[in-house]
């Protein structure tokens, strides 16, 4: 596998909005292996998400280079990489249309780069919704279904577009604990089947080790990898993953990192306020 | 029909109205049962507060329900009443139509391009505060027939608030949808097709909405002031403003009470009749 080799290279983002220059993003380098889920972990408002917007082209950079499959798409003379559907993001908060049924919110992307037509992109829709269970909310509008459906339909809208890379931005912020667990294997089940690189952000350590093939914590703003961690638990993975000892072990290995960030996060915050 | 009958929402509505017109019946009747020695302090009090003595403050003053509706049944066979209601249901189509046409385009121009939001906007700002009442003097000598001037003060009593609720809707559209149709592949026409015009249509219902009930307003105002066009079909047939109007300079008071009801009957009409538009164009606004 080739697909969705990802190599973030000396990626700085400096916001400036009032010439007070604010380092969201510092020399970060990263690179993610075709296929791998790469959880990013770090305390709200770390730079994390800005990451993710270079990589999606949401936003500039100032300097370093993104590269994917040997394809540069953002750098210096290019500071802005351009959406594609080859690297879709599943968003915090979702972005499903609301006035679109679920099916037509799955079959948006192919239609619209004219990959299929409607009625072979319904057919694919329907196959796709049913694979991941969701058969009987396809008539449904986004709003009519729960948060958790919700996102499971939203990541299958993004694989439908045969993305290389999704990106995932703490799509499950909002769900309970149960809801959440549910999920992740929902997630995992998705995964095995249609083998994409995940770039999956997030400031759950719990969330990142169960999911990930590797975990990397970041430091808080100016955003770079602090600690990469190799989970050594073998997929395919299920929850019981999360009570075995090696589970444990790694949270041991890594939860100070996790807590002395979010401190830092914590009482910078507490600057901004005064 | 049985479930219509069951729902306790309909029943409360016909409680409201009876004991409305109950009240106003009464009301109205203050200066029968009023009379008696019985209430001779109490006609003292209310000349004492500087009011009329002989019947109760302004609802005594207004023709009872049952005249009104004796009256009213007199009326129905006058062809000048329906030719009021068909008259001001004109203009106020025009108006309101013209409003929508020009209003929606205008208000998605504003909200998507920078250029035309520049040019237009401080115009639009400055003209809005204007009421359209304002405008009755000036566009009697701009429009060519009277009728054309009422069209246009009814057009800009809805056209500013469609243009708003138009402009608002579509600004306030996540910048979410935009990413992720940009992602999957859309062109800037496909986002303005697909995100901007669905995401804005739940404003423009609203700003429809509101702009319906502005139109009603103003178009009653403007026969008034204008006389309602009543050059042209003689003293009949001015609209709902002018049979008010009218009524009042002929000294029926039922008729002012008809004419009111009428308008209200007319814009509770137009009203639902835009909510149910509304609600079949924005299928998805029912699942919140």
């Amino acid at each position: 596998m080739t697909r969705g080799h990802i190599v973030i290279d000396d990626v700085v983002k400096v916001y400036d909005p009032q010439g007070a220059a604010v380092m969201a993003v510092d020399h970060c380098s990263l690179e993610i292996e075709p296929g791998e889920i790469c959880m990013i972990v770090g305390p709200s408002g770390c730079g994390k998400t800005t990451l993710l917007n270079a990589i999606a082209g949401f936003h500039e950079i100032t300097s370093g280079r993104i590269v994917m499959d040997g394809e540069v798409l953002c750098s210096p003379e290019k500071p802005r990489s351009t959406p594609g559907p080859d690297r879709i993001v599943v968003f915090q908060n979702g972005a499903l249309f609301p006035w679109k049924t679920n099916l037509d919110n799955v079959i948006f992307g192919p239609v619209m780069q004219g990959k299929l037509a409607r009625k072979e992109a319904l057919d694919k829709g329907r196959a796709m919704l049913a694979d991941a269970g969701l058969s009987g909310v396809e008539h449904n509008y986004p709003g009519e279904v729960s948060s958790g459906m919700r996102r499971r339909v939203e990541i299958v809208r993004a694989l439908m577009n045969d993305p290389k890379a999704l990106l995932l931005d703490e799509p499950y912020r909002a769900l309970d604990s149960l809801t959440k667990s549910v999920m992740h294997e929902a997630l995992l089940e998705i995964y095995y089947k249609n083998k994409v690189t995940i770039f999956f952000i997030t400031h759950d350590l719990e969330e990142a080790i169960f999911l990930g093939h590797r975990v990397a914590i970041m430091t808080t703003r100016p955003c770079k990898p602090k600690k990469i961690l190799n989970v050594d638990i073998p997929h395919p993975r299920d929850y019981s993953a999360l009570t075995s000892k090696r589970f444990r072990e790694l949270i041991e290995e890594t939860n100070d990192a996790v807590h002395e960030e979010a401190w830092k996060a914590f009482q910078a915050g507490e600057k901004e306020g005064r | 029909m049985k479930k219509m009958l069951s729902n306790p929402a309909l029943w409360r509505g016909v409680v409201s109205i009876a004991v409305f017109l109950i009240l106003w019946e009464i009301g109205a009747r203050s200066r029968q049962w009023m009379a008696p020695e019985f209430f001779a302090p109490f006609r003292e009090l209310l000349g004492a507060i500087g009011l009329k003595k002989d019947y109760l403050p302004w609802i005594g003053a207004v023709p009872a329900p049952s005249v009104v509706l004796a009256s009213w049944i007199a009326v129905l066979v006058d062809r000048s009443y329906w030719q009021s209601w068909y008259m001001s249901l004109f203009r106020v189509m025009a108006g309101f139509l013209a409003a929508m046409l020009i209003g929606i385009p205008f208000g998605l121009m504003l909200a998507v391009s920078r250029v035309t939001h520049g040019i237009g906007f401080p115009v639009f700002e400055v003209l809005r505060p204007i009421p359209p009442l304002a405008w009755v003097p000036a566009s009697i000598i701009f429009w060519p027939t009277q009728e054309t001037a009422i069209a246009f003060i009814t057009f800009l009593g809805a056209f500013y608030t469609i243009v708003i609720n138009v402009l608002g809707g579509a600004r306030s559209i996540d910048v979410r949808y935009f990413q992720a149709a940009r992602s999957m592949g859309s062109s800037r026409w496909d986002i303005f097709r697909r995100v901007i015009l669905p995401g804005t249509l739940p404003s423009i219902v609203v700003g429809s909405a509101v702009g319906m009930g502005i139109t009603w307003e103003v178009v009653v105002a403007a026969e008034m002031i204008s006389g309602g066009g009543s050059q042209i079909g003689g003293t009949r047939g001015g609209g709902l403003g002018f049979f008010i109007w009218n009524s009042y300079v002929g000294g029926s008071y039922e008729q002012i009470v008809i004419g009111m009801i009428s308008i209200g009957i007319a814009g509770f009409a137009s009203s639902e009749l835009l909510r149910w538009g509304g609600r079949y164009a924005t299928p998805w606004l029912k699942a919140r």
